[in-house]
């Protein structure tokens, strides 16, 4: 379950680079992810968590460096690139229609039609086949939710949390990318999105989790990636090492382990 | 010290010592003076008069041959036309910047359609304190004496006609009215219902009175005004509309519901179109205004006053005729042919 | 459930208060609710009734269009000039009319998607543009003397004795196409989506410039078809018409329960709330009063819309 025995990280980049005018977010950082594991990325503010999360979801371009999906090469132009490799990503504001249904978020941007002429010529929608198929993703994640025709914005926070995380885990193929997912949370809450976030890996998809709930990264990550200043500083296994040293080496007060 | 200018130079002579030097003049010395010597100059060259029409609206067919009629009349008299109007009837503010804007851009003479009778005058009175002839054209300012003269159609003059009219047609039968009006508060809309209401002897609220609508002028709007009058009273059978537009709707209506035998509409304008339409049999009658005629006066009385500082005042009355094919004794009318010669518009 | 539609009041608010305002008019006078005074009112409300279904598609984007009024006048004349004075035969002249709109509706889109601008300036700059344009190319006079086959939509048929004009079984043909669109293809659902949260649904992969590019496209080609309409019912191509349209569909798009904050609302909801309007202003002639209070109640009645719509989201009434 955990690195060092596959052979390719399923994502790795190595050298990233991006300025923004004079301010370098990314200074040559590198990360790996291998399967089957919840990789937590954390870091002081500036350490450029953010901006190589957006680099690897495809929602910006870096300046140099270079990004491997399954040992492969790849160049991402955009999020649609991102999401073409099998890489799911659920942004903090997460990305949902309030107004609109459960099942027409998770499907949202990826409809499914009904089969033959009505769908080809007519395009139109196959509801039932989405509400069936929204309600099965929902179960399989053992997320809470009784209506799939619920707007999402008469959810609990954690709630649509779910459906986000579902989303992503019902359409990536590789990576699910998950950017601060229980900053908004309260305590129960969050320990849900927790298991949450457990099952997925258990589903086969390896996580990358960004936080920077301390707590939280020690409850659920199996690795932990230390960013700084636009590099990562250090990989540490939460079974090894204390928060405190953690947090020493998040902010430069110590080097590496 | 004493300075002269002579070119970029001026010519400082020191008193006392005799002694006189020339010293170049500053840049913006120098262009004001040239600023100010153009300004001067105009007073004492032949330059072409510059007189303001505003009017109410921009849209309004009547302003638009108001517009036209005063643009001809001051090519025809070498005088620079500058126009300005609200955006839409009831727009003081627009109007009331019109005026500034001319006043300052050097107008001798501003001829206006006062939306706002009332509003428009202290902007009226600051013009013609500034030496500014200013005349009211097809309504009066309130005071009618804020302006220096009146060049204008008697609305209520207009709405009489047709009533007068209308009564003669009906002869003494039971009369069940439609009034199609134009919109609350509206000077021009209250004075013709009011003109129509007394020639047909009638007060507001009589029982013959079946139907009031708004039409805002508008043709759609007519129509469906008239089919829901109808729907109240389907025996109507004078309708009086407040303009040709309106009319046009209302027939619509009318014919639609079969009775168009049975109506008598009676209107105002006596634009081109209208009085088409009093040929055709659609408009009983129409009492017809004379906007190229209250703006080729209005032009003329303006580039008078600019050219020779001569004061038009008092009220002129460019004169309402009631049009129609069907004459009636004891209302004075003319036939259509002679309406479409004397029409405004296509 | 369509998107929107279960969290609002959706179509089924306003249809009640419709259904109430029938009741009373029809308790006032007796010639309410008769078949011919119903059809009368639906024919009453074409014109803006075919603006609002454009209207709405935008205001569900989140948009607004205050040029739709000068548009459809703008349309009314091209196509009405295009028969009488240029001599074209009425098909063609139609299309030109149907051009014109739909490419004015580009322009919108274009300058609201690539250059940026909020859609309330766009528009209003558009509107006064379009207005321009129809008063220079009619200098400023009604079209009239229009070919039959153009005014065919005006001609009526019989539903048991009530007269029907065809044009209002085509208004009411196009809301019922483009309500299905809206229910039954992404596309349509993309159209809630954009105007929910228009940066959801890009990071979701959907082209929102292009979608929101051809809304306002598509809403120029309703403009068009509301010309067709108005000279249909007119008989002439009217240059001032259309001047308080952009208001009166707004208004009927509020009075349905459609948000004005875009994600929200069903388009059968614009035609109740134009029906609205219409119900009121016959009504309140039938009953004898004066004009001036239909313009209260319609203010009344957006305000009541509107709140309603807030409050039903748990938005309303501040602690």
């Amino acid at each position: 379950m955990t690195a060092g025995a596959a052979p390719t990280p399923v994502l790795q980049a190595r050298g990233l680079v991006k300025r923004y005018g004079h301010v370098t977010a990314l200074d040559g950082a590198d990360l790996d992810l291998w399967p089957g594991e919840i990789l937590a990325v954390i870091g002081d503010n500036g350490a450029g968590k953010s901006t190589l999360v957006k680099a690897l979801s495809g929602a910006l371009v870096p300046d140099a460096g270079e990004i491997r999906v399954d040992g492969r090469i790849v160049k991402f132009h955009g999020p649609g690139d991102a999401r073409r490799h099998g890489i799911e990503t659920v942004y903090q504001d997460l990305a949902l229609a309030p107004a609109m249904t459960v099942a027409e978020n998770l499907f949202l941007g990826r409809e499914l039609r009904r089969p033959g002429v009505l769908g080809s010529v007519f395009r139109l929608l196959d509801k039932k086949r989405m509400m069936a198929g929204a309600a099965s993703h929902l179960h399989t994640l053992q997320i809470g939710i009784a209506s799939m025709t619920q707007p999402v914005e008469s959810l609990s926070g954690g709630q649509r949390q779910g459906v986000a995380v579902a989303r992503s885990a019902a359409f990536a193929r590789h990576v699910v990318i998950l950017d601060e997912p229980t900053a908004a949370l309260g305590v129960k809450e969050s320990g849900m999105v927790l298991q949450l976030i457990r099952r997925v890996r258990d589903k086969g998809l390896p996580v990358l989790l960004v936080s920077h709930s301390m707590p939280h990264v020690f409850e659920v990550a199996d690795r932990i990636h230390i960013a700084r200043l636009g590099k990562r500083v250090a990989v540490v296994k939460p079974g090894d090492i204390s928060m405190a040293e953690v947090v020493a080496i998040m902010t430069g007060a110590s080097t590496s382990p | 010290m004493i300075g002269r200018t002579f070119g970029h130079y001026e010519i400082v002579e020191e008193l006392g010592t005799g002694s006189v030097g020339v010293q170049p003049m500053k840049t913006t010395q120098f262009v004001l003076a040239v600023i100010l010597a153009c300004a001067v100059a105009p007073a004492h060259s032949q330059q072409q008069p510059v007189i303001g029409l505003i009017t109410k609206t921009e849209t309004n067919p009547f302003f638009v041959k108001m517009r036209e009629g005063a643009t001809e009349t001051a090519k025809a008299k070498g005088a620079k036309l500058m126009t300005a109007a609200g955006r839409f009837d009831g727009d003081n503010p627009s109007q009331v910047t019109a005026i500034e804007n001319m006043v300052a851009a050097g107008a001798r003479a501003i001829l206006i359609t006062p939306s706002d009778t009332k509003a428009i005058v202290p902007a009226i009175r600051k013009a013609r304190a500034a030496g500014v002839l200013v005349i009211a054209l097809d309504s009066p300012a309130d005071p009618q004496d804020a302006t220096d003269a009146l060049f204008a159609t008697d609305n209520f003059k207009a709405g009489l006609l047709i009533g007068q009219y209308a009564k003669a047609v009906m002869a003494g039968k039971s009369a069940k009215i439609a009034t199609l009006d134009l919109n609350p508060g509206v000077t021009v809309g209250k004075l013709r219902h009011d003109g129509f209401l007394s020639g047909y002897g009638i007060k507001d609220g009589d029982p013959s009175i079946v139907c009031s609508a708004d039409t805002q002028g508008d043709q759609a709007k007519g129509q469906t005004a008239m089919e829901n009058c109808l729907q109240r009273a389907p025996d109507i059978n004078v309708v009086y509309t407040i303009n040709e537009p309106a009319a046009a709707g209302a027939y619509r209506a009318i014919r639609a519901a079969g009775r168009e035998k049975n109506i008598l509409i009676v209107s105002v304008d006596g634009g081109c179109a209208g009085v088409r339409n009093v040929k055709a049999g659609v408009i009983a009658a129409t009492s017809q205004q004379y906007p190229l005629k209250m703006a080729s006066l209005g032009v003329e009385a303006a580039v008078d006053y600019a050219k020779t500082g001569r004061k038009v005042s008092g009220t002129t009355d460019t004169g309402v005729t009631l049009i129609t094919d069907k004459p009636m004794k004891g209302v004075d009318s003319k036939d259509a042919a002679f309406g479409m010669n004397a029409c405004w518009g296509k | 459930m369509p998107a929107g539609a279960s969290s609002s009041l959706s179509a089924s608010g306003p249809f009640l208060a419709l259904l109430l305002a029938c009741a009373f008019f029809a308790s006032q006078s007796d010639r309410f609710l008769t078949g011919q005074n119903l059809s009368l009112i639906l024919q009453q409300v074409v014109v803006v009734g075919m603006i609002a279904i454009g209207q709405t598609l935008i205001v569900l984007t989140a948009g607004i269009d205050l040029s739709c009024g000068m548009v459809m006048a703008l349309g009314s004349i091209v196509m009405s000039r295009a028969a009488v004075d240029h001599g074209l035969d009425a098909g063609t002249a139609v299309a030109c009319g149907l051009l014109a709109t739909t490419a004015f509706g580009f322009v919108n889109g274009a300058l609201i998607t690539r250059v940026r601008l909020p859609p309330f300036i766009v528009t209003l700059g558009t509107l006064n543009i379009a207005f321009a344009i129809t008063q220079i190319y009619s200098h400023s006079q009604t079209v009239s003397g229009l070919p039959d086959a153009m005014v065919v939509l005006g001609d009526t048929f019989r539903l048991g004795d009530t007269a029907v004009t065809y044009g209002t079984v085509f208004m009411l043909a196009v809301y019922f196409l483009v309500w299905c669109a809206l229910r039954e293809t992404a596309a349509g659902r993309h159209v809630y989506a954009v105007g929910s949260n228009a940066e959801a649904a890009r990071l979701m992969g959907i082209p929102t410039a292009r979608l929101i590019l051809g809304v306002y496209t598509f809403a120029g080609l309703t403009y068009g078809l509301a010309a067709l309409l108005a000279v249909a019912r007119t008989g002439v191509g009217d240059p001032q018409a259309g001047q308080t349209d952009n208001l009166d569909s707004i208004t009927a798009v509020v009075l349905g329960g459609v948000s004005l904050f875009g994600g929200r609302g069903v388009i059968l909801g614009s035609l109740v709330g134009a029906l609205i309007v219409g119900v009121f202003r016959n009504g309140l002639t039938l009953m004898g009063v004066a004009s001036v209070y239909q313009i209260l109640i319609t203010g009344i009645l957006v305000i009541l819309a509107v709140a309603t719509d807030q409050l039903s989201r748990g938005k309303g009434l501040r602690p």
